[in-house]
């Protein structure tokens, strides 16, 4: 692959995250279109775009993405202000950039046009003409990695400062602002606040002396920020005639990281002149934490100490976020097909490890176990590593789907807010990828059939605007996933005389409540009378069930009428290799997945006939079992004990007779090829350790299928 | 809000409780010191904010608002986003 088309791949990969992005903004933007941080962001992404876009021969994007970055700075300058047509626009132009990226679409041209012509619309008559000439090749304007600083600042207003009528409880405020990291009222953010504000009282008089008009208190402020000394004395000009203001610089983030920056407790007091080093050495003796010996050594008030201990927990942070930073960098792009090859190649390795454990037990040779149990931890850590380089936030999937509610709940003339969770819960690639369906699938019908039209909401006493809440999180090895939404719920009756007409169930069938809710997973059921663009195609809820099925997955739904609906999915963390137990059946072996299998039980032969199907007590529960040596047509063995294999599959207990349980294994995954992908009741095969070969059961499609036949 | 022509009558236009006041310095009939010295006095508006615009940016009469007891001020001529940013500075 030459350079150029290295970098023409580089870019297109990059792009279309940066149009992720994009729309991401986008929506905050609908919310909040005045948001100087939010259309900043925007344009840098058109910017972005442009810039390697022409660099890299796309001719198209960069002349189209001209035109929106120019309406873009327009709207950053605030000669345009940004309405909901605008936003569909922008919207549009995203869209259009994506397709073009893709060399999807028809009509580009034209598509392009529209929208540069709409845009330019709402552009000022004279910047038209002499703007649209081509894309510029401009330097950035917009600075983004200014080195952090800390600034150790002193503010200590004129007892008067009241009298002036300044609120310095508005000058710290103003002084959080410019902090680095995480501001005050942010929510999508979890880092730290760079700002520590230690307000000194100590020169508080006693009650009976104080005056309530004057200003006794003064502050230590340790502040990271972007900006210089000038920003933040500006912020006191007001007031710093009659105040004493100092501002220091304690270290440039450039700095952090290459030598010791986080200082002790006592040099900072040291080199604020508050004390000697000969104090330090005097109180050190003690051994007992230096601050507080300080404080009762009365050599400082607890609040000096209270504030240098701020400035060190805050020198901390910045060098622990530089750390982050430089992660970031040393983080590089990998084709998603060389892991794929890199997570098959450590599947082999891990059967190559069982063989070499079989054999090296077989020749009872202690260095060469020794060898083989040096070599397993190696493959296991070597396969723990691997899994989690295919690891994706799920949040990204997450993010796609704000924009397919805010269009859907348009085009259906309801008001749905999505609110995601979770959404650094790491999934498979491949899972995350398969996944993508079944959520919008389910989050379409939530939408069309679980939320109601603004009016019938007011009229049934909820909030005008409907809510979806989409969560992922972590439970016991396996990922948790959400979707809940407060609309009208599950109409019972309803599904109960479509299932009836449709030949589902049968019309005396006694259902709980919870019963009949399931019945939509049932194939073909569709309870939308009327067939929209939306959902209601007949290829419903089943569709979704199979989906999460073929994920190793398990789907349940909670719904309450009148109060909504949850629908709740299980997935596994990897798709690539499962804890198997493997069964002997005749002459063949099988694996079961160990995450159904409850237990083992012995099922003793005493002359009667061997049924293919029959019922077992277990502990005074009725369990069916299936005996797969019938089931699969194998040759029978004829053993006065056979083992039941007791599953729990969607909350209902049932048996698989085999003749011997082998144990539990990592099971590597292979697939069967296109030919046996569609065979019932096996979805996979595996390499044993010592070469052969077993197949993985579809358990849940096998106890489907006999119960069928019965 | 509340406007007035000068200094005298903004004093008798003031009555109730306002959130800060822009004055100017050079007005007939009583100047913007003049003014900021009479608020300040009234104990209703001994701690409100007072903004002083100033034609020249000489430190003298910056001083002498500000022992009249003025807030902040603001250099004329200035832009909308700087007596925003003022506004919003002293308002907090």
């Amino acid at each position: 692959m030459s350079f150029a088309d290295q970098g023409r791949k580089a870019y297109l990969v990059e792009a279309s995250e940066i149009l992720d992005q994009a729309e991401e903004t986008l929506l905050k933007l609908e919310k909040k279109p005045e948001d100087s941080e939010l259309l900043n962001r925007f344009f840098r992404s058109m910017h972005t775009i442009k810039g390697s876009g022409a660099m890299f021969g796309f001719d198209e994007i960069a002349l189209f993405t001209h035109e929106v970055e120019t309406f873009m700075d327009k709207v950053r300058e605030g000669a345009i202000r940004l309405n909901t047509e605008l936003v569909d626009l922008l919207f549009q132009s995203r869209d259009l950039i994506r397709d073009m990226l893709k060399e999807e679409g028809t009509n580009r041209g034209e598509r392009a046009r529209d929208i540069v012509s709409a845009l330019q619309k709402h552009l000022p008559r004279d910047e038209i003409t002499q703007e649209s000439s081509g894309p510029a090749i401009q330097a950035d304007a917009v600075m983004e990695t200014e080195p952090l600083r800390i600034f150790r600042i002193k503010f200590r207003p004129g007892e008067n400062i009241f009298f002036t009528g300044a609120n310095p409880f508005g000058l710290l405020q103003e002084l959080l602002e410019m902090a680095a990291g995480r501001k005050p009222g942010d929510q999508d953010d979890t880092g730290p606040v760079l700002c520590r504000i230690v307000a000194r009282t100590d020169h508080l008089p006693a009650l009976q002396d104080l005056n309530p008009e004057l200003c006794c208190t003064w502050w230590d402020i340790i502040l990271t920020t972007a900006r210089d000394e000038n920003a933040i004395r500006d912020v006191f000009i007001f007031v710093e005639d009659d105040a004493e203001l100092v501002v220091e610089t304690l270290s440039e983030s450039e700095q952090i990281g290459t030598e010791r920056t986080q200082k002790k407790l006592g040099e900072i007091l040291v080199h604020r002149g508050v004390l000697t080093p000969q104090d330090i050495e005097e109180v050190l003796q003690q051994q007992e934490k230096i601050g507080q010996l300080l404080v009762r050594t009365g050599k400082v008030s607890s609040q000096e100490v209270a504030s240098a201990l701020a400035e060190q927990e805050l020198s901390g942070q910045v060098s622990s976020l530089e750390k982050a930073k430089t992660k970031v960098q040393s983080s590089i792009r990998v084709d998603s097909e060389k892991l794929d090859k890199l997570v098959d190649l450590v599947g082999e390795l891990v059967i190559a490890q069982s063989r070499l454990n079989q054999v090296a037990g077989h020749l009872d040779s202690s260095e060469l176990i020794a060898l083989a149990e040096e070599m397993e931890r190696l493959s296991d850590s070597l396969r723990d590593n691997t899994m989690t380089m295919r690891m994706l936030p799920i949040g990204i999937t997450f993010n796609k789907f704000s924009r397919l509610v805010r269009d859907l709940s348009r085009e259906l003339g309801k008001e749905i807010r999505l609110t995601a969770e979770g959404g650094e819960t790491e999934l498979d690639k491949t899972v995350i990828e398969r996944l993508n369906d079944p959520l919008v699938h389910l989050l379409r019908n939530s939408i069309d059939h679980g939320i109601e039209d603004p009016e019938a909401r007011i009229a049934a006493g909820k909030p005008r605007e409907g809510n979806i809440v989409l969560t992922a999180a972590h439970g016991s090895g396996e990922v948790i996933i959400r979707i809940k939404d407060d609309g009208k719920g599950l109409d019972s009756k309803k599904i109960r005389e479509k299932a009836v007409s449709k030949g589902i169930v049968s019309p005396d069938a006694e259902m709980t409540e919870q019963q009949l809710h399931e019945l939509i997973f049932a194939p073909g059921f569709s309870t939308a009378t009327k067939v929209t663009g939306v959902s209601g195609r007949g290829v419903g809820m089943d569709v979704v069930k199979r989906g999460i099925d073929e994920l190793r997955g398990g789907i349940s739904l909670e719904s309450k009428k009148g109060r909504g609906t949850a629908i709740t999915m299980k997935l596994p963390l990897t798709l690539a290799i499962i804890d198997g137990l493997q069964v002997d059946v005749g002459a063949e072996s099988f694996i079961i997945p160990l995450s159904n299998v409850e237990e083992c039980i012995e099922l003793r032969h005493t002359g009667e006939k061997r049924e293919a199907k029959s019922i077992v007590n277990l502990r005074g529960e009725v369990v069916p079992y299936v005996r797969l040596v019938d089931w699969f047509g194998l040759k029978e063995q004829g053993l006065a004990i056979e083992q039941i294999v007791i599953m729990n599959i969607s909350k209902h207990r049932v048996g698989l007779v085999v003749d011997k349980v082998v144990g539990q294994h990592q099971t590597v995954i292979k697939s069967l090829g296109r030919v046996y992908g569609n065979v019932r009741g096996v979805s996979g095969a595996t390499v044993n350790g010592d070469g052969s070969m077993s197949l993985i059961l579809d358990v849940s499609a096998l106890v489907e299928d006999s119960a069928k036949d019965a | 809000m509340v406007q007035a022509a000068d200094g005298k009558d903004a004093l008798q236009q003031l009555s109730g409780p306002v959130d800060m006041i822009i004055t100017d310095l050079n007005m007939p009939n009583m100047d913007g010191l003049e003014l900021i010295r009479q608020v300040r006095a009234m104990p209703s508006f001994k701690f409100t904010p007072i903004i002083m615009l100033t034609t020249e940016s000489q430190a003298g009469k910056k001083q002498e608002g500000k022992q009249a007891g003025a807030t902040g001020w603001i250099v004329k001529p200035f832009k909308p986003e700087q007596l925003l940013g003022v506004v919003k500075k002293v308002l907090g």
